[in-house]
């Protein structure tokens, strides 16, 4: 056979893959349950130069086996290469890229913000819209709940923050895949 | 039984002849076991000994080294073994002692935390919290360390938990690990584009690593590579596994290789890397890494591929898998030879241009590149060879011709100063009938020279060639060539002096600084019985050459 006839692969045809997908994504990660594996996990994290954007750790429905799940974002990490050096993890089961269409995401998070007389009633009509809850009322503060997306909960607090944002905490995204309709 | 006695066995299950360790409080228990256990223990002299030992002994022969040492500073003299096992891909074990389960967390005596010390530097590690645990997890440390690309496994043992009585049974079969089955086989689908490509390729270089030596694939890249006439390169970590009398052998690559290989590289339109990593020495700078070429990267750890540089045709799977599927996939294609007449003519070019070589004295001055051609000469070729890691390391790669894999055991990740005589000493006990020589530096070897106690206590007849120029003679260039000369601490002196030193350990020594002389001196010392050491003056202020200078591109080689 003749060198560059067509059955052969032709060298200019080659591609390689594009590192960066510039896009959020969710790695869901299923881990043994045992001492010290999130600090594998942090370590690794740490030596690699990856940088986490929220970590959430929970246990599953089998005892034995933790979920992690974290969101990076995949305009600065090679993502490819963040899951082959998780997969190196003994203690790593199994991880998931979460696709954004099938995944079901979400985060919860407290807000405390400052509340009085005269705005209350602004702020409890914000919750109302964002579907949030209030959880706890002093005289000058009300604390809300708010459940949603990563972006739902960035648009609440960018609403609620000139009001007089006090305090937050955020617990990072847990997510799982939709179920197929015929399941 | 005893847990310790248990852990004794559980070595002993899994192959284990040789351990290589020191005790101290927290591992009593397992040395009183080693007392009747039969297994023969080599007492090190300090740990980083111990752990060297271990790597050199699973280099010599692809089986699992084992180290020991006690809680606290026992286990933290360990950390630069782990590290350089793990940046040379080095199936080992190392067994640490513990404190107390209950003074765990309080700081005691001699407690540190060597699980999390070492987290970043070992394939996996186990801190056992129930004696029980311990026969299953030196089975699955052993199976991990030597599976897949292979790596140090750490088992911490408090010393509570290693006195008390458990039922042992010996672990069986492959354990169950959920979250580590390394992929071995290669896809057959990708192999076949791989070859497709390659009968396409005209200028193409065959760039292997240590992976080959690591899945014992040498024959199949001979197999591989002289199927057709494609060209190969060696790293530093691969050398041995393509001969390097070969007519299409290229030489080492990388900042110290030849001028032909990095060229080579420069110049290919299609590289395979084979258990290769695409390291910062061999790329120099990366964004004019190769760059009329196309990338087959076959590796037996996916996460190395597109690391680097991202590969075009990635093949993940163990060498010794690969390369026979792609050998016959490639041969079936009946790719044209002649295709490659150009690319040769290039190359032969190149090589006479450019041959490595050196000026030598007119003298009785003895070059460092002279002494490597002595020691090539005196051992017939067929020594196993030990060094650390600076420019005696570089012109031992350059001059000495290594024919077989596993015949040269460096530091090529870490680049360990101190790394050879430790090495040498766990290669010889691997490997009693070869002659094993450490090339050392006077830099490294006196960072390590307590292990000539280990060598004349234990009998272990290694001889150990000293290349001393007085100088830390690496950096010393280095300062020389880019930091104006200006030569901050890096000159040793005439201190120790090594002959007596040598004896008062119990070797026997001799000095040569006369050239004529060198090749019968190392004769000498070779026939010599017991450990031997040859104190070599060599020229001070020589260079290593050719040179990529770090962060530049291989067509800008200086030297």
């Amino acid at each position: 056979m003749e060198a560059g006839t067509p059955d052969l692969v032709k060298l200019e045809d080659l591609q390689v893959g594009k590192m960066l997908t510039g896009r959020k994504h969710i790695l869901s990660l299923l881990v043994e349950n045992k001492p010290g594996v999130l600090a594998r996990i942090a370590g690794l994290f740490s030596r690699r130069g990856f940088n986490i954007d929220t970590l959430a750790v929970g246990p599953t429905e089998d005892p034995d086996i933790s979920r992690v799940t974290l969101t990076l974002d995949g305009a600065v990490h090679p993502i490819d290469q963040v899951t082959k050096q998780l997969h190196k993890l003994v203690n790593v089961i199994k991880i998931r890229d979460m696709e954004p269409d099938q995944t079901i995401a979400r985060e919860m998070a407290l807000f405390r913000v400052q509340a009085a007389v005269e705005n209350r009633a602004d702020i409890m009509q914000f919750a109302e819209i964002f579907k949030a809850r209030i959880v706890d009322v002093s005289r000058r503060t009300l604390t809300i709940e708010v459940t949603g997306t990563q972006d739902k909960i960035d648009s609440f607090e960018r609403m609620i923050r000139p009001h007089g944002l006090i305090e937050m905490a955020r617990t990072g995204e847990v997510a799982i895949t939709r179920s197929r309709s015929d399941q | 039984m005893r847990a310790a006695d248990a852990l004794c066995e559980a070595l002993k299950a899994e192959g284990v002849e040789h351990v290589f360790g020191i005790p101290g409080g927290a591992n009593l228990p397992t040395y009183d076991a080693l007392y009747d256990a039969d297994l023969l223990h080599i007492q090190s002299r300090h740990e980083q000994g111990a752990g060297h030992a271990a790597e050199g002994y699973a280099k010599a022969t692809g089986r699992v080294g084992v180290a020991f040492a006690t809680s606290g500073p026992g286990a933290t003299n360990l950390v630069t073994a782990i590290a350089d096992a793990m940046m040379d891909s080095v199936p080992t074990v190392f067994i640490t002692g513990q404190v107390r389960t209950e003074l765990i967390g309080t700081d005691g005596f001699q407690e540190a935390d060597v699980t999390g010390i070492t987290l970043p530097v070992v394939k996996h590690s186990f801190l056992v919290t129930d004696p029980r645990q311990i026969p299953q997890y030196i089975h699955e440390a052993f199976h991990i360390a030597n599976t897949g690309r292979p790596g140090p496994v750490l088992v911490d043992v408090p010393q509570d938990l290693s006195r008390a009585d458990i039922e042992y049974e010996p672990a069986e079969g492959s354990p169950n690990l959920p979250g580590y089955k390394p992929t071995t086989e290669g896809n057959i689908k990708q192999i076949r584009i791989a070859a497709k490509a390659l009968a396409n390729a005209r200028r193409p270089v065959i760039y292997a690593g240590g992976g080959v030596v690591n899945a014992d694939a040498s024959q199949e890249l001979i197999d591989f590579a002289t199927s057709d006439k494609l060209p190969v390169t060696l790293t530093v970590m691969g050398l041995g596994a393509f001969p390097a009398p070969h007519e299409q052998w290229l030489g080492m690559l990388g900042m110290h290789g030849t001028r032909t290989a990095n060229y080579a590289m420069d110049n290919a339109d299609l590289i395979l890397a084979i258990g290769s990593r695409f390291d910062d020495r061999i790329t120099g700078k990366l964004s004019e890494f190769a760059p009329r070429a196309k990338f087959v990267h076959i590796d037996v750890d996916p996460a190395e591929i597109s690391k680097n540089v991202p590969a075009h045709i990635p093949i993940v799977g163990d060498a010794k898998d690969v390369l026979p599927k792609l050998t016959r996939e490639y041969r079936a294609l009946k790719a044209d030879t002649s295709r490659l007449d150009e690319w040769w003519g290039q190359i032969r070019e190149w090589q006479a241009e450019h041959p490595l070589g050196y000026a030598d004295s007119s003298d009785s001055v003895i070059k460092p590149q002279f002494m490597i051609e002595a020691m090539y000469e005196a051992t017939e070729g067929e020594a196993i060879i030990t060094s650390d890691v600076g420019q005696h390391q570089m012109w031992a790669a350059q001059y000495y011709h290594f024919s077989r894999p596993r015949q040269w055991i460096n530091s090529g990740g870490l680049g360990t100063m101190g790394f050879g005589l430790p090495a040498a000493i766990g290669a010889k006990v691997a490997r009693p009938d070869d002659t094993v020589v450490c090339l050392a530096g006077d830099g490294s070897l006196v960072m390590v020279c307590q292990e000539f106690a280990t060598a004349a206590a234990h009998d272990i007849p290694v001889k150990v060639f000293l290349m001393n120029n007085g100088y830390m003679g690496m950096v010393r260039q280095w300062q020389e060539l880019f930091w104006d000369g200006r030569y901050s601490s890096v000159e040793l002196g005439d201190s120790p002096d090594w002959v007596k030193l040598a004896e008062a350990f119990g070797w026997s020594a001799a000095r040569c600084d006369d050239k004529r002389e060198l090749t019968g001196a190392m004769r000498d010392a070779l026939e010599t019985d017991g450990p031997v050491l040859l104190d070599v003056h060599v020229d001070k202020t020589e260079n290593c050459f050719p040179m990529i200078p770090a962060g530049a591109a291989a067509r800008d080689m200086v030297g």
